[in-house]
């Protein structure tokens, strides 16, 4: 039997609301997961309703700041369905479309694996592919097969617009001719040199080592093939003049061939202005003008639990999420553009959504941050991998506290922290959620679930 | 005394944190003033003499074919040198190519090399999660750790396996066995990765390429391990409670 999509969409409501309410968390998948199990369609009917349709962004890295950013730019202009509190999945998806009733445009940010369901059931307009790194072995399995999956599902949207990350050797050829390719070029602001966790080194179509003429994130740069000529794409849209600002953020020109903007983003680092890039690249298939893009970038703050702010009484918590070695590779450089910090809280834990394979910790480059750090709580559900990892990353044990319980690591955090100082925290997944959860408790922010709707 | 570790393929099959290994074994070889060499050995490099410790980790499928086809360069000179005693730790997709043969779902063989008496055949569904070993051969002594693998190992009539499975797949998710032990050569599809939870096997290891260096057996004294204790009680309860399913 089918209930019509309306009876359906109200139960699913419903059920949202008694999950806040019983306090099973913020209710952002479970109308979603009722609704696709009642009915698996009913969520490409809601997606078909919205009238301007639907544009998705992927990425192993950054695609909840890099869809903020989108929401920044053209939130103004046209009501959006927009997952900001990462629900990805198709659930997730399915729970946004339920909440946001009026919305004209849905903007999706969605997990890498998931992808190919979800743009079948939304049928996007456009899509924005940002870049794949090594994460979560355990779930995704293999990059190749991740970028595989990707290029059939480019094919099969023909008439969608798309943007891709250039500077990636996985995503930059993915558009088959017809996406706005985007990319760093500013070769002062590069690596000296590929990083251990560099993943994507060999040429995606005869296994040669690549040059890199510039080395940015990770394996993003430019590279090229020496035996096959297989090289990043002609950039459609540059970032060139690129400042770090240490902690305060970083600067750096938009340029397209027939015009350019300068911007100043409040979020540091490098991989910042990729997400920068991968939003004006997709405002832009979207034909925003680059100067809308450009201001809408400056108003942008701070994606939930991504360089996060948060005051605690006379302290403050610097929240950055860490979930895979590229990813915590720049968060780790970016705080190094900072001051000494004293106490460190890093919180592993190991769900699924954490990655239950924490073997990931080892590739992570921590030894320039454990050796500035006076000391370290290690917390979380692997509270002990991650202290092995520290002391063999050269921080001495006596300087190493393990405590798995989350809320008892952060106030012993606080305590080692001095009054008017800021305890910098780096949690996984699952831990930053939780420790939202602990700090908002304690009346010190929103739940992200109020902020997101 | 100085220990010379052959690391294979480190810029190829590297996919499962395999320096968390090297970097364990160098430093529990310092805390017993030893030191810890490491030279790189890849793609068309010969492979040196004089080398304690053989190391090869993971990688993708596309790495590891690209290895398999190297690495039969090598068969001789390896199999000399563990003929001569040197010490062979070969982790997932090294661990298969040091088998006879691996052969995908197409039914097309990768060539192994033979030091481990075993050949493995592609699996339907791969086998992901914690594990949890035995040891008889250590006097029950156990390993923990995460095994992510398409391929069924088969270990051959009268072969050693490294472990007795207690929690997790293990070598093809029914035999009961995982990994493999023929003299100093040990393989495992254990990654996590496996040495820094896993101490005494560390040691183990340390103490057969020390063996090689001094031509005599070595006994390591054990080290407190407080840490290494508490992260591997976690991987072990991990492997009991989640550990062998789909």
């Amino acid at each position: 039997m089918r209930l019509p999509l309306a009876v359906e969409v109200a139960g699913a409501r419903a059920a949202g609301a008694l999950s806040r309410l019983v306090g099973a968390g913020g209710g952002t998948t479970v109308p979603g997961k009722l609704l696709w199990k009642v009915d698996p369609d009913a969520i490409d009917r809601l997606a078909a309703r919205l009238p301007q349709g639907a544009v998705l962004v992927s990425a192993t890295n950054g695609k909840t700041t890099t869809a903020a950013m989108v929401a920044e730019i053209i939130g103004g202009r046209v009501r959006l369905a927009h997952n900001a509190a990462g629900a990805n999945l198709v659930s997730g998806i399915a729970s946004t479309l339920l909440a946001s009733r009026d919305a004209e445009l849905g903007l999706f940010e969605v997990d890498e694996a998931a992808l190919p369901e979800v743009a079948e059931r939304v049928r996007p307009r456009a899509l924005c592919l940002g870049n794949l790194f090594r994460d979560q072995l355990d779930r995704y399995g293999e990059l190749e097969l991740i970028a595989e999956r990707w290029r059939r599902t480019v094919s099969a949207l023909p008439g969608a617009r798309l943007a891709v990350n250039g500077d990636d050797p996985l995503v930059g050829d993915l558009g088959e001719g017809r996406a706005l390719a985007f990319g760093v070029d500013d070769p002062r602001v590069a690596r000296s040199g590929l990083q251990h966790a560099a993943d994507s080194i060999h040429c995606v179509r005869c296994g040669t080592p690549y040059d890199y003429a510039a080395a940015y994130v990770g394996h993003l740069g430019d590279y090229a093939c020496p035996t096959c000529g297989h090289s990043r794409p002609s950039l459609a849209l540059a970032a060139r003049d690129v400042e770090l600002h240490g902690l305060d953020g970083v600067a750096f020109t938009l340029a397209t061939d027939s015009e350019s903007a300068r911007v100043r983003l409040a979020v540091p680092g490098l991989y910042n202005v990729y997400n920068a890039l991968a939003a004006t690249a997709l405002a832009l298939v979207l034909d925003v003008p680059l100067s809308d893009a450009a201001s809408g970038l400056e108003r942008f703050s701070a994606a939930f639990g991504r360089f996060e702010r948060i005051p605690v009484g006379d302290r403050r918590l610097l929240l950055l999420l860490i979930k895979n070695p590229a990813g915590a590779n720049e968060a780790i450089r970016t705080l190094l553009e900072g001051e000494r910090f004293g106490t460190a809280v890093v919180a592993l834990n190991d769900e699924i959504a954490d990655g239950r394979d924490v073997s990931w910790i080892w590739d992570v480059d921590f030894e320039p941050f454990a050796a500035r750090l006076d000391r370290l709580v290690a917390t979380g559900s692997r509270a002990a991998e991650l202290a092995l990892r520290f002391r063999y990353g050269g921080l001495p044990e006596e300087r190493i506290e393990v405590v798995p319980e989350l809320a008892q690591a952060l106030d012993r955090g606080l305590q080692l922290t001095p009054a008017g100082g800021e305890l910098v925290v780096l949690p996984t997944y699952t831990a930053m959620l939780a420790l939202r959860r602990i700090v908002a408790r304690r009346g010190h922010t929103t739940n992200y679930w109020e902020r997101a709707a | 005394m100085k220990i010379v570790v052959g690391h294979l393929y480190p810029d190829y099959l590297n996919i499962y944190a395999d320096r968390g290994n090297i970097a364990v074994l160098s430093a529990r070889a310092q805390a017993r003033g030893h030191e810890l060499e490491v030279r790189p050995i890849s793609l068309g490099d010969a492979v040196p003499t004089g080398i304690d410790l053989f190391y090869v980790g993971g990688g993708q499928d596309r790495e590891q074919a690209l290895v398999a086809v190297d690495l039969a360069t090598k068969a001789d000179a390896l199999r000399e040198a563990v003929e001569s005693g040197s010490a062979f730790l070969a982790v997932c997709g090294g661990y298969q190519l040091l088998g006879r043969f691996y052969r995908d779902r197409l039914g097309s063989e990768l060539p192994g090399i033979g030091l481990l008496p075993l050949s493995t055949v592609a699996g339907e569904r791969r086998m992901i999660g914690d594990v949890l070993l035995a040891c008889d051969w250590a006097g029950g002594r156990t390993l923990a750790g995460f095994e992510n693998h398409a391929g069924r190992t088969h270990l051959d009539e009268g072969a050693e396996p490294l472990g007795r499975v207690l929690a997790g797949f293990g070598n093809d998710g029914a035999s009961g066995f995982e990994g493999c032990r023929a003299g100093r050569v040990y393989g495992t599809y254990l990654h996590g990765p496996l040495l820094p939870r896993n101490g005494w096997f560390a040691d183990r290891v340390l103490a057969d390429a020390l063996a090689h260096v001094t031509g005599e057996e070595q006994e390591l004294a054990p080290l407190e391990d407080e840490l290494e204790s508490a992260a591997h009680a976690v991987s072990a309860e991990r492997a009991r409670r989640r550990g062998g399913r789909f």
